[in-house]
């Protein structure tokens, strides 16, 4: 009834991901738990547009999506219906962190596999990672990691630290200066969904830091960078890419340029159907893809690829296909590490202006084959 | 008419028995958890009723008991989880997976912070009252987000359901029939209480505070003691609830929360014992559909109820059973 | 911290009480004359962004994207006063609640669909893009400045409507005495529905105002809303001396409790810890600041009902 089932068919030639819907693996079924309503569902759609943009036409692939409205406790019903009643095969889909600690341990647990085209906390890479969960984005702290390496080599001393008080943003600040060698001067946490953030500038501008890093996810991002760019404040300002992206970008306008953020993927990355992904994105859909488009296309890949090697139901040869990770990522090289969790380049970007379209380039790359710290913790 | 409401009333109540029996049986596990779901959500409007519909209190606020109630069992089976003792300095206390001892501690955190909520907030009425108790749900729910002892925003991920003696409760039919018992003893509970002279008072207050007052009895009093049991009996929906989800995060204190219960009573219809049950149902049956017909789904749940408030005032069972306005 | 800064953080504070007062002389405004509970005044608040941005998109133009904010919201406003809330004046407070919540639905989702889900861009114009230089040397951004000085002047224009107009003087006596001014023959349903479009376009004008600082999004109402019922509800609801004096008593203790809190709490606890238990009591703080208000006044300041 309040299913969205949809069902394609034909082959991704194009994408070097050809011959594999004919190959062993028996049909699929995808269950996809993302945010499609609400405040956030921006990132869920690119998800799912991403992902059936790689899917287009594979007969092989079923899928069932299902809105979870950013809320944990209608996400994990959804799982449970998918698991019990639909008896999906692999499940993906879930944007939010604490959306994926309340369905992740429980959806393994149950024999479904796992690919996360978002979230990575780090209970889920360390203690808590489990055979079946496959982390197709990256590990929570990646961004942040890089950001702090790039920021040590490039000569930045002293940074004043701005997050929400909430568990990401303090990962994430951790994240920074697990790898940053230079002076904290200040750290601020700010309310969860605060977008006034005249007090933080002021303290911005009296502190002696040379460098502001921040992490404001969604709309607090919007109106800090807004507000920062008018307060004339002249500090350079660095982030990880949730608050840059397209989507977003496109809000804040000519108050980003010149920020530098930390990303896996930008749409000008020269890899191997990279290119040909954005304009397959922007014909289908009518918009720039974004780095969860990214994410959610290559999760897509990664499934086909394991689905050319072994079927679904053994799921040993399953998941020894999927660990080998043989699909060509829009990001170039990728490989799982032993947690399941990426090992792949984290690329500093800068905003800029490209005709009317404010956007992101490269600058080149923060950290290579990086992977993160948690690894160690896993025992599978 | 009493006895044509009578017949409503037991229809829906045995329909939650019935779908979930149908379920079993045709092997749809997930129809049993939506069941589950809509008597726990039930439960917790129960208590909210107790207040708004008898006592008058429109409290904008119930999400705090029914996120005490949720952070009740998570943190006494997380700790039991990972063998940490909860309280470990000159006296050990352990967690606990046990749901009996779970649900008592919710029931009683939740009527403490009732009692205090209540005893502070009932200095007030009207308008007034609707907004504090809106704040204190907030409090309780940014001091939930940045509390970052068990888990903040991420919330607590609890790996197997808890346990009650006798019973298989990771069985979904099985979890089913203990929280509709709870739910039936707790209408029972609230049908005498409603009969009884402490509910006949509360209801005399609601319609007149001054006459209850020249009897010689408190109104105050009479609304705090009702407030105390409508938030320990929402405490105990909430234990419930994250036992449902095996997980417990802030959400559970949002105001939308708190806006969800009593759109469950006046659905249902105000001033009803089984009107929160049909609310809850009827809810739970919308959004399930619904949110397969439309990405904006919500929009027709707004458009329903804007037709519900106003023109359909006895809500689901006033309209089916013919009377606009209930029992007075 | 140096005096300089503190000036500064009071003018913030200052700022985000003003913008605060444009919501809640519109709330307090239809409760004290309706005797109604408007819980999508945050919707109108939105309609008001989404307005500006879409039409600040099409011109170019800042005044005209203000003026499209002020029509839209007041427009939105007048339509849902004309179909759905006149019905509820006699109805009680829960009904009241409902109706409105259900229009938060109906507007929240209505907004995405138009507009998709994507924030929306809003920028303030060049001319004031900077920021300007105050006495002693503060650096502040001119348009927040001009949000102080826009703000100042609609409290004193809406002082003046309410003290020296015909409308006004219907607003204070329908606040006073409902069934007078009808028998006075004052044509109450069309003063309602101007009474309400006031507050609408208020609220819609605030939207437009602070959607230029921060993100034109849908749901950008309702954290608004419930931080202009504290206001209203701690001036005294249907006082709008009350709302003007709880707006800025909201917007000072939320910025500088934000601030100071982790301050204090840095005197005698290490960094971090201070860090977090401050900025975990500066989110409650302005519920703290209701509960006590409240339990010293139970109507507010300067409530009277």
């Amino acid at each position: 009834m309040t299913l969205k089932t949809m069902m394609a068919a034909a082959c991704v030639a194009a994408l070097g991901t050809a011959a594999l819907a004919d190959g062993h693996g028996g049909k699929v079924k995808v269950g996809m738990i993302t945010t499609l309503s609400g405040g956030g569902a921006g990132l869920g759609i690119d998800v799912r547009d991403g992902f059936l943009l790689a899917a287009k036409g594979n007969d092989s692939l079923e899928f069932v999506i299902e809105d979870d409205q950013r809320k944990p406790d209608i996400a994990v019903q959804l799982a449970d219906k998918m698991i019990q009643s639909e008896k999906v095969d692999v499940m993906t889909g879930i944007i939010w962190s604490n959306l994926a600690m309340a369905v992740v341990p429980a959806a393994t647990a149950q024999g479904a596999f796992y690919l996360s085209p978002n979230a990575g906390p780090s209970a889920l890479a360390g203690r808590g990672c489990h055979q079946n969960y496959f982390n197709v984005s990256w590990q929570n702290d990646a961004f942040y990691e890089a950001g702090g390496a790039w920021a040590s080599e490039n000569g930045i001393e002293k940074v004043f630290l701005i997050a929400p008080n909430y568990p990401a943003g303090k990962d994430g600040m951790t994240g920074f200066k697990r790898t940053f060698k230079g002076e904290v001067v200040n750290e601020v946490y700010t309310k969860l969904g605060q977008t006034d953030y005249a007090a933080e500038i002021a303290q911005i501008r009296a502190s002696d830091a040379d460098t502001v890093y921040f992490f404001l996810p969604g709309g607090m991002g919007i109106s800090f960078m807004k507000q920062y760019s008018g307060s004339g404040v002249d500090k350079t300002v660095m982030g990880p890419a949730f608050s840059f992206d397209q989507g977003i970008l496109g809000a804040i306008g000519e108050a980003a340029l010149g920020v530098k953020n930390t990303a896996h993927w930008s749409k000008d990355l020269d890899v191997p159907g990279n290119a040909e992904f954005v304009s397959a994105f922007q014909a289908e859909y009518g918009r720039l893809p974004s780095l969860y488009a990214a994410q959610g296309y290559d999760t897509a890949l990664l499934l086909i690829s394991a689905m050319g090697k072994a079927d679904v139901k053994d799921a040993d040869a399953f998941r020894s296909a999927l660990k080998e990770a043989d699909f060509q990522s829009v990001r170039g090289d990728f490989a799982f590490a032993d947690n399941h969790h990426p090992i792949q380049n984290v690329y500093m970007r800068e905003v800029v202006k490209e005709g009317d379209v404010v956007t992101n380039k490269l600058v080149g790359v923060a950290l290579s084959d990086h992977s993160d710290v948690y690894g160690a913790d896993c025992e599978m | 008419m009493i006895r044509r409401e009578g017949i409503i009333n037991t229809l829906i109540f045995l329909s939650l028995p019935a779908v979930a029996g149908a379920a079993l049986l045709l092997d749809e596990p997930f129809t049993i958890t939506l069941a589950t779901r809509a008597a726990i959500l039930a439960l917790a409007a129960v208590g909210l009723n107790l207040a708004l519909g008898l006592g008058g209190l429109v409290s904008l606020g119930h999400a705090a008991f029914f996120g005490i109630g949720g952070y009740a069992m998570g943190i006494l089976a997380s700790h039991a989880q990972s063998y940490v003792p909860l309280i470990d300095t000159w006296i050990v206390i352990e967690g606990t997976k046990s749901m009996p001892v779970i649900w008592l501690v919710a029931v009683i955190a939740s009527a403490f912070a009732a009692l205090a909520i209540g005893a502070l907030s009932l200095r007030t009425s009207g308008v007034y009252f609707i907004m504090i108790t809106l704040a204190f749900g907030q409090m309780f729910y940014y001091f939930a987000i940045s509390w970052p002892a068990y888990g903040g925003e991420d919330g607590l991920s609890i790996y197997v359901r808890n346990d009650f003696p006798g019973l298989n409760t990771l069985v979904p039919i099985q979890f089913f029939g203990l929280v509709f018992t709870i739910l039936a003893l707790v209408l029972w509970a609230m049908g005498r209480l409603a009969a009884s002279p402490f509910g006949l008072a509360l209801n005399a207050a609601r319609q007149n505070a001054e006459r209850v007052e020249t009897v010689g009895l408190t109104p105050f009093r009479l609304r705090l003691v009702a407030f105390v049991i409508s938030g320990a009996i929402t405490g105990l929906a909430g234990a419930l609830f994250a036992d449902l989800n095996r997980f417990v995060s802030p959400s559970m204190f949002s105001w939308q929360m708190s806006g969800e219960f009593i759109v469950f009573i006046v659905l249902g219809g105000i001033g009803r014992l089984f009107g929160p049950v049909a609310g809850a149902c009827l809810f739970v049956v919308l959004e399930h559909m619904l949110s397969g017909v439309s990405e904006f789904w919500l929009i027709y749940v707004g458009a329903i109820l804007l037709l519900v408030v106003l023109f359909a005032r006895g809500g689901l069972i006033g309209t089916l059973a013919g009377r606009a306005v209930a029992h007075d | 911290m140096t005096t300089l800064l503190l000036i500064e953080q009071v003018l913030n504070g200052l700022q985000s009480g003003i913008m605060l007062f444009l919501m809640a002389a519109g709330l307090t405004l239809i409760f004290g004359v309706m005797g109604l509970i408007n819980l999508a005044h945050g919707s109108l608040y939105m309609v008001g962004a989404f307005a500006a941005a879409a039409v600040a998109g099409a011109t170019g133009s800042f005044v005209l994207a203000l003026m499209a904010s002020l029509i839209a919201a007041a427009a939105a406003g007048a339509v849902i006063e004309m179909v759905v809330i006149r019905r509820l004046y006699d109805r009680d407070h829960l009904d009241q609640v409902l109706a409105t919540f259900a229009l938060i639905l109906i507007f929240s989702e209505g907004t995405r669909w138009v507009f998709g889900s994507f924030p929306l861009y809003l920028d303030v114009p060049a001319a004031l893009a900077g920021p300007v230089t105050l006495p002693g040397g503060i650096l502040y951004p001119a348009y927040r400045l001009l949000i102080i000085v826009v703000g100042l002047a609609i409290a004193a224009g809406l002082f003046l409507l309410i003290a020296r107009t015909r409308i006004g003087i219907q607003i204070r006596a329908g606040e006073s005495d409902r069934e007078m001014i009808g028998a006075l023959g004052v044509d109450i349903s069309r003063l309602y529905t101007i009474v309400f479009a006031l507050g609408a376009a208020l609220a819609g004008l605030a939207g437009a105002l602070v959607g230029a600082i921060q993100s034109v999004q849908v749901g950008m109402g309702e954290p608004v809303l419930i931080l202009a019922f504290v206001v209203i509800v701690i001036g005294g609801i249907g006082s709008i001396k009350g709302a003007l004096v709880g707006a800025l008593l909201v917007g000072l203790t939320d910025t500088l409790g934000g601030v100071l809190l982790p301050l204090a709490f840095g005197v005698f606890m290490d960094a971090s810890t201070a860090t977090a238990v401050g900025s975990a009591l500066a989110s409650m703080s302005i519920y703290i600041l209701m509960a006590i208000v409240l339990l010293y006044r139970p109507t507010g300041l300067f409530g009277t009902v």
